[in-house]
């Protein structure tokens, strides 16, 4: 066991966890952030995407010695209220039916969108690619980012 | 320890607050609705959400008859309470055909009971009034009362016998795009899902099961006991379960862990099941399912007989929140929280389990990260509920992806063998087929096209008994058999060398004019499909296309679809998919259409990529690194129109899977001259070399 002092949302948490704890399981079982979605514990499907320093990673492979002073966004980070350009658009598209895996998306795609403001319809499929929706709500996605993109202009 | 020194504090119990089931101030009319002073309407979703959209679908039709104001709808889901409602289930997509006409009474009883109030108040008679948004109007005299002034009063009034709905025309919610009611609590990841069940003291549990047909010969457990944060291992029904304080730590314990399994019955391997499922497809003496003419002289008789095999292997659910569950077993009663399909099931299985009173159980029904017939089982409820007993604390049962995978109840392995016997102009005179499967049930559907319209028809089915679990997988057997017989179907056409659609609408002609035994289908409702797709899909006009045709009927709805295969840069892509859809009545646009394009995609993914093989008991995919899931590059455009209809709603969480696959594989083949049998296709000879990935 060893303490961190992690950069979460711009609050700061301390935690007393083992080292080779995934960040994921520290913000769900730790610290009450469970927007942040278990999936597969492999980096396959994406449920779990976080940002580190603003770049988009899976949570469930990263442990939380890795991280030091990196700066994390979560879901529950991304705005106070749902108002960030890609939350807007996911719910003005009406996104997810289970939603499930839709934390990550919008993760994936607000990271996408910050490197990526005016991508084309194959960047945005390349981009969104690694998140898995068992729904198949693909289409939405795809729409939803583009308009994300607009409304960032 | 949970938790450790925060700087920010917060407690499980606000984040897993139970909804409100019932508000102080608010007028009960009826379990769906209640109506508070300020105007804000309450209204119960009382089916398990899986993401078919019924928690905004149920709601939308009472506020349609109540003539409510949607802004001032506030959406509840119910938990299980089987005194208020039935069927409180999420299965055979049969939950809008069950309650539609409740629904529309529960809203529009109290319309008129609001409407009684507003009459007695003004001194009026009811015929003189209207509403609209949320009010009582007395247009002659201009006045008006909102719902919630009215609300005390009119929960007195006399329900009514006899109530008039509305005709579809004065629809104003139906029929619209209305947006998921809990968009804003996804998209912001609010706790709403079983998995995110947090107590104070609440132990975490992880599960180790055996292989099929195998049972624990011995267990060690010292070493995962002696871990950081373990608190007990349990060896338990043929099972050992570690639990925990933490997810992270109780996963690593569960390494240590060392059990060996010894044969219990029978252990099974594809490779049997796959030469057993052959034999048996030739089995004498098989009771039929329906049997009209004479079979066995016709395809003496036959010009031409045409035989072919079709086979599936076993899937995972998958569904993207692994199974999990919250119990805590007290003196004083049970509670039990996390996802459910059958929710009165899972109560049930718990009372007889523990031996209490089954009235000593509640039941809260969370949000749930798909479904997909997986969560009609109660195998992991009872998991935590059991533990929970054992241990006195509050138990979450925690599967990992790979428990999930390998844990069985899967849609079961089948395979089928069709037969037509056409005589010497093509005309289709004898039928034949046969299901088989593993735990699959009846994997037949006697009464499918073309029953009917084939004079000469035998369909049977047999299953094998298997220690390997199964259980309802979205549109159980039609996952596949819409598959194999629309491939079938598409062959005999060639055989006659007509062209699939046209022969198909004769076909149906004949079943209409001169039908042979029963029609348990609506013939009139499937040509009207057909005829849909093939003018949306400009079917057979564009020569440079490769289009293939299905059509199919299920759950009480009637799908036909067109894929539509392109070369692009020397490649063969799945371009486009067209479906034609009869669900009588669509109730929410935006929910339907996306209800049609995510069971294509489920079909086309499943289809492709699928499999679950086992090797002595044991699975050989753990994970979606080998279990392959459809991926946004892989999709290819959907456009999905719905035949206008009156007639009341019938399924559509499962009936757009079927024919999906079999629309591609006969695509496939006019591009290619190649036929796809088995699944995944992706390992069948004719896609060598082939993705089909569309291109964005």
């Amino acid at each position: 066991m060893a303490n961190y002092t992690l950069k979460i949302n711009n609050k700061t948490y301390r935690v007393e966890v083992e080292e080779d704890t995934p960040l994921l399981w520290v913000l769900r079982d730790h610290l009450g952030l469970v927007g942040t979605k278990y999936g597969c514990g492999i980096g396959q499907c994406g449920a779990c995407t976080i940002h580190l320093n603003g770049t988009a990673v899976r949570s469930c492979v990263l442990p939380v010695s890795a991280i030091g002073k990196q700066k994390v966004t979560t879901i529950e980070g991304l705005s106070a209220h749902g108002e960030h350009p890609v939350q807007q658009a996911w719910s003005e598209v009406d996104v997810p039916q289970c939603g499930y895996c839709q934390a990550g998306q919008i993760m994936t795609a607000s990271a996408f969108l910050n490197k990526t403001p005016k991508p084309t319809p194959a960047q945005i499929t390349e981009a969104m690619n690694g998140n898995v929706c068992r729904c198949g709500t693909y289409h939405r996605i795809r729409e939803a980012v583009a308009l994300a993109a607009s409304k960032l202009k | 320890m949970v938790g450790g020194g925060f700087l920010l504090s917060f407690r499980w119990f606000e984040l897993t607050a139970s909804p409100i089931q019932t508000v102080a101030e608010d007028v009960n009319f009826n379990s769906y609705l209640s109506i508070a002073p300020n105007d804000v309407i309450t209204i119960f979703a009382p089916n398990p959400e899986v993401g078919q959209n019924i928690k905004t679908a149920f709601p939308m039709i009472v506020a349609e008859e109540l003539d409510a104001d949607w802004t001032k709808v506030k959406i509840v889901q119910a938990h299980l309470d089987t005194k208020k409602f039935e069927r409180q289930a999420t299965a055979g997509s049969g939950a809008m055909q069950h309650s539609w006409e409740r629904l529309r009474k529960a809203g529009a009883t109290a319309r008129w009971m609001l409407m009684e109030a507003a009459a007695k108040r003004w001194d009026v008679s009811v015929a003189t009034l209207t509403t609209d948004n949320g009010f009582v109007w007395h247009k002659e005299s201009g006045r008006k009362l909102s719902y919630g002034a009215l609300a005390t009063e009119a929960a007195t009034m006399k329900v009514p016998d006899g109530i008039k709905l509305k005709a579809k025309k004065d629809y104003k919610l139906i029929g619209k795009p209305i947006h998921n009611t809990d968009n804003a609590e996804m998209i912001t990841g609010k706790p709403l899902y079983g998995i995110d069940t947090y107590r104070e003291g609440m132990l975490i549990a992880m599960i180790e099961r055996p292989p099929f047909g195998a049972k624990i010969k011995s267990v060690e457990t010292a070493a995962a006991k002696a871990m950081p944060g373990i608190v007990d291992v349990i060896t338990f029904k043929n099972k050992v379960a570690v639990l925990g304080k933490s997810t992270w730590q109780v996963t690593k314990a569960r390494k240590l862990l060392k059990v060996e399994y010894e044969p219990d019955g029978a252990v099974e391997s594809t490779t049997e099941h796959n030469t057993l499922m052959k034999q048996l497809l030739d089995k004498a003496d098989v009771k039929p399912s329906r049997k009209d003419g004479d079979i066995e002289a016709v395809f003496k008789t036959a010009a031409q007989v045409i035989t072919r095999e079709y086979q599936a292997p076993f899937l995972s659910h998958a569904c993207m929140e692994p199974m999990n569950f919250f119990a805590h077993v007290r003196p004083e009663g049970v509670e039990l929280i996390g996802p459910a399909q059958l929710p009165e099931d899972t109560r049930k299985n718990v009372a007889k389990l523990l031996g209490v009173d089954i009235e000593k159980i509640t039941l809260q029904m969370t949000r749930m990260g798909g479904g997909f017939g997986r969560r009609q089982r109660s195998d992991y409820s009872m998991e935590a509920a059991e533990l929970s007993s054992m241990t006195k604390a509050p138990v979450k049962v925690m599967w990992t992806r790979e428990d999930d995978m390998q844990g069985g109840q899967y849609r079961p392995a089948m395979r089928y063998r069709f037969q037509a016997a056409l005589d010497e102009e093509g005309n289709w005179i004898g039928y034949r087929m046969r299901g088989v499967g593993i735990n699959s049930g009846n994997s037949a559907r006697p009464d499918h096209f073309p029953a009917g319209a084939v004079a000469n028809f035998l369909v049977d089915s047999i299953d094998h008994k298997s220690p390997v679990t199964t259980a309802p997988w979205r549109a159980p057997s039609e996952n596949f058999l819409g598959f194999a017989e629309q491939s079938f179907f598409d062959e005999i056409a060639t055989a006659a060398r007509r062209d699939p659609i046209e022969y198909r609408l004769a076909y149906l002609d004949k079943a209409q004019k001169t039908p042979v035994g029963a029609v348990k289908y609506d013939i009139e409702r499937m040509k009207g499909v057909i005829k849909l797709v093939a003018e949306k899909s400009n079917w057979g006009k564009n020569k440079q296309l490769y289009q293939g045709f299905s059509a199919y009927f299920s759950h009480g709805s009637y799908i036909a679809q067109v894929a539509e295969i392109e070369m692009k840069n020397g490649n063969l892509v799945l371009q486009k998919m067209y479906a034609a859809v009869d669900c009588g009545v669509v109730v929410n646009l935006s929910g339907a259409y996306q209800q049609v394009k995510g069971g294509i995609i489920d079909g086309l993914g499943h289809a492709l990529y699928g499999e679950v093989t086992l090797k002595d008991g044991v699975p050989a995919q753990k994970n979606f690194d080998t279990y392959r899931l459809i991926r946004m590059k892989e999709v290819p455009e959907v456009e999905v129109y719905f035949v206008d209809s009156d007639i009341n709603p019938t399924g559509l969480g499962e009936p757009a899977l079927p024919p999906a696959a079999a629309a591609l594989a006969n695509a496939f083949f006019k591009a290619t001259g190649k036929r796809l049998y088995h699944q995944p296709f992706l390992k069948e000879e004719a896609m060598k070399g082939q993705t089909l990935h569309p291109i964005s």
